[in-house]
């Protein structure tokens, strides 16, 4: 199967255009033609041509920027319908599939029959598509892309002799070495000595024609089907109650996790898709604190959710989709000589359902824990990270005291050096006892901190006559004295 | 008569506690310290604060806090009620903006009591609730004697089920332990109110 315009079939799939048109892509510093339509085509454009000579030939020329990603994703997409032909479907280049339709052909009647068919809805879908069929993958390359047709069981060269040698898959240069030499034809190439050829163009010409002729072996590899963790459910009359869509929820969530079990997976993220009868969609996502596959605990994590959809008239159809998944191997548990694991794990299976049922309120990445740092910056000397995505991690060593809690720096009316004896801070006057210190933290200069731009911090552990022990520092560069946090 | 503070400290299981006063934190986690397991620290994010796990660090490990950080107080209570009821996090520090409603502090109470754990609301000066198990008022106080201390305050200004009384108290960061250091008759100030 060849679709010679592929890019363009399917950009005019979504915006038909009766003009000339084409592709575009930039390629080399240029701006060339990468696909063009049939209207094109007959006014003399060709892909690979310049844009701006293209406008010259023809100045009504309408033009799109090409995207290679979706004509493959395009293209995958047509690999999956072309398994309605047989299961074993490969791709071949940007713009072709490769069918072996071997034992299936006959269950379409023939496979002059089966090649209608295709033609049929390619066609319908607004597609040009090219066939071939033959013996060999080669036989049917060339086919499709030289003259259609269906190559004689057994007897490949027949249907191929005419054809021109680029149909056997060869690079351009070799193509016109061939051409130098007079070997327009598969068949004056396949009527000529194989050593002086062998001698004069290597291997891979032989090897070539070998595969058309069905000489040498050549298999094609079906792509294997992505996994897909999605699963539908059509009702026949629509429900409206919570516990009927946590019942319908459960029957779809089973296969789900039987399916991530085959693969050692877990789902990390859940949409569920409700359809109501008057065609809205409400989706519920469920995001979980860590890798699950077990239908019991994911099920009553979905209940809130569910609850404040308005089910409206009713849902009738019911889509659940693991969007995100993790690997999650299979682990023995309960074993008799790691009970004591065995609990922990228990343990830290409960402690993820409470994370997640708690993050489904305050969203899973607000919950936090604290690592360790490597810097003497007191606000940088440990990392908040989402609970869900880390790992608890210890070593935690302050060099000297540091208070329990911090703020942004607040400014005390006070000069010198040495600390206040009494200053007023949040309103409230504070007579100093005793003052420790001090301990220089310089900035840290391979970052630009904006907070620290004032230069050397000489930090003060003050303990006040009122009983609060604070934090004080002074910026000797830039004289001012600050309140930066508190001990208990 | 005044209570042991054996008796009222390692705060009882299954209540809900309130703590008030400028040594609020190093309660906290003081007394989330002895319980067994990971602790839930809830915050409002608009806080302009943070904790300082490395000041926590003599108090309590600081890879066993998770810090919550919800966008208002209903956020903050339904997440306490849930951690509670659940019982997988031993123990739930709250820290409250604006006074609990009756039916606010029941349910935290009601959850603490199916979960089997202990919650510990910090909560601004004299906003504490009706259901609260007990109210202590911690305040660090100056230590004439030594330097790095850690002399506190705590006094018990709520109790259900017992009497108040108030204690000087010292952090042993070295043996993670708390000392009783004034004898109880000398409690300063006149003896608070029951709550």
């Amino acid at each position: 199967m060849w679709f010679p315009r592929l890019a363009s079939d399917r950009a005019l799939r979504a915006r038909p255009v009766e003009a000339p048109f084409a592709l575009i892509v930039s390629r080399n510093n240029a701006e060339r033609l990468a696909c063009v339509n049939v209207a094109a085509e007959s006014r003399g454009l060709w892909p690979g041509m310049n844009l701006a000579d293209a406008r010259a030939f023809c100045p009504d020329l309408v033009t799109r920027t090409g995207d290679p990603q979706g004509d493959r994703a395009f293209l995958v997409a047509l690999r999956r319908w072309a398994t309605r032909y047989c299961p074993w479907v490969g791709l071949d280049g940007t713009d072709g599939l490769v069918l072996d339709i071997t034992g299936a052909a006959h269950l379409w009647g023939g496979e002059a029959a089966m090649l209608a068919d295709m033609r049929a809805r390619a066609a319908r879908a607004g597609l040009t598509l090219r066939l071939g069929a033959g013996d060999t993958r080669g036989a049917a390359w060339a086919l499709a892309r030289h003259g259609e047709g269906i190559a004689p069981a057994g007897r490949p060269l027949a249907a191929l002799a005419p054809l021109p040698v680029a149909g056997l898959r060869l690079d351009a240069d070799m193509v016109m070495a061939l051409q130098r030499l007079g070997l327009r034809r598969i068949g004056d190439l396949a009527g000529t000595a194989r050593a002086p050829l062998a001698r004069r163009f290597g291997p891979g010409l032989l090897m070539r024609l070998d595969q058309a002729m069905g000489e040498a072996a050549e298999p094609i590899t079906p792509e294997a089907d992505p996994v897909r963790y999605a699963l539908r459910l059509n009702l026949p009359d629509p429900v409206g109650l919570l516990d009927d869509v946590m019942a319908a929820v459960g029957q779809l969530l089973g296969p789900l996790c039987d399916r991530l079990k085959a693969q050692e997976t877990g789902a990390r993220r859940l949409i569920l898709t409700l359809r109501r009868v008057d065609q809205v969609s409400r989706q519920v996502e469920l995001r979980l604190a860590a890798p699950m596959r077990e239908t019991a605990r994911i099920l009553p994590l979905f209940e809130r959710g569910i609850a404040e959809v308005d089910a409206g008239f009713g849902i009738d159809q019911i889509r659940l989709e693991a969007t995100l998944v993790q690997p999650l191997p299979i682990q023995q548990i309960g074993s008799a000589t790691a009970t004591g694991s065995h609990d922990s794990q228990d343990g830290q299976d409960r402690l993820d359902d409470l994370m997640t049922r708690i993050g489904t309120r305050i969203g899973l990445e607000n919950l936090l824990r604290f690592l360790p740092a490597d810097s003497h910056i007191p606000e940088r000397g440990f990392v908040a990270a989402a609970a869900a995505h880390s790992r608890a991690e210890t070593g935690w060593s302050a060099p000297r005291p540091r208070p329990v809690i911090l703020f942004p720096p607040e400014p005390v009316a006070a000069s010198g050096a040495r600390p206040p004896a009494r200053f007023r801070w949040r309103r409230m006057i504070f007579a100093t006892a005793r003052a420790t210190g001090p301990e220089r933290i310089a900035p840290e200069w391979w970052l630009d901190d904006p907070a620290w731009r004032s230069g050397l911090r000489d930090y003060w552990r003050l303990e006040t006559r009122q009983g609060r022990r604070l934090w004080l520092f002074h910026t000797p560069q830039d004289p001012g004295w600050f309140v930066q946090g508190e001990f208990a | 008569m005044r209570p042991d503070f054996d008796d009222c400290f390692p705060l009882r299981v299954a209540r809900v506690h309130e703590v008030c006063g400028a040594g609020a934190t190093a309660f906290a986690a003081i007394a989330a310290a002895p319980a067994q397991g990971p602790v839930l620290w809830l915050r409002e994010a608009w806080r302009g604060d943070m904790l300082n796990p490395l000041g926590l660090a003599p108090f309590i490990d600081p890879s066993r806090l998770l810090v919550a950080r919800s966008a208002n107080q209903t956020d903050s209570l339904a997440a306490a009620e849930e951690a509670l009821r659940d019982g997988a996090i031993p123990f739930v520090v709250a820290q409250i903006t604006r006074p609990l409603n009756l039916r606010e502090g029941r349910r935290l109470q009601l959850a603490a009591g199916a979960g089997g754990t202990t919650g510990l609301c910090i909560i601004p000066e004299n906003m504490g609730s009706n259901a609260a198990e007990t109210r202590w008022r911690a305040v660090p106080i100056l230590d004439d004697g030594r330097g790095d201390s850690t002399l506190m305050q705590w006094e018990i200004i709520k109790n259900k089920s017992g009497t108040i009384g108030a204690w000087h108290v010292r952090w042993d960061p070295e043996a993670r332990g708390l000392h009783v250091v004034s004898p109880a008759g000398e409690r300063p100030g006149p003896a608070g109110t029951p709550g």
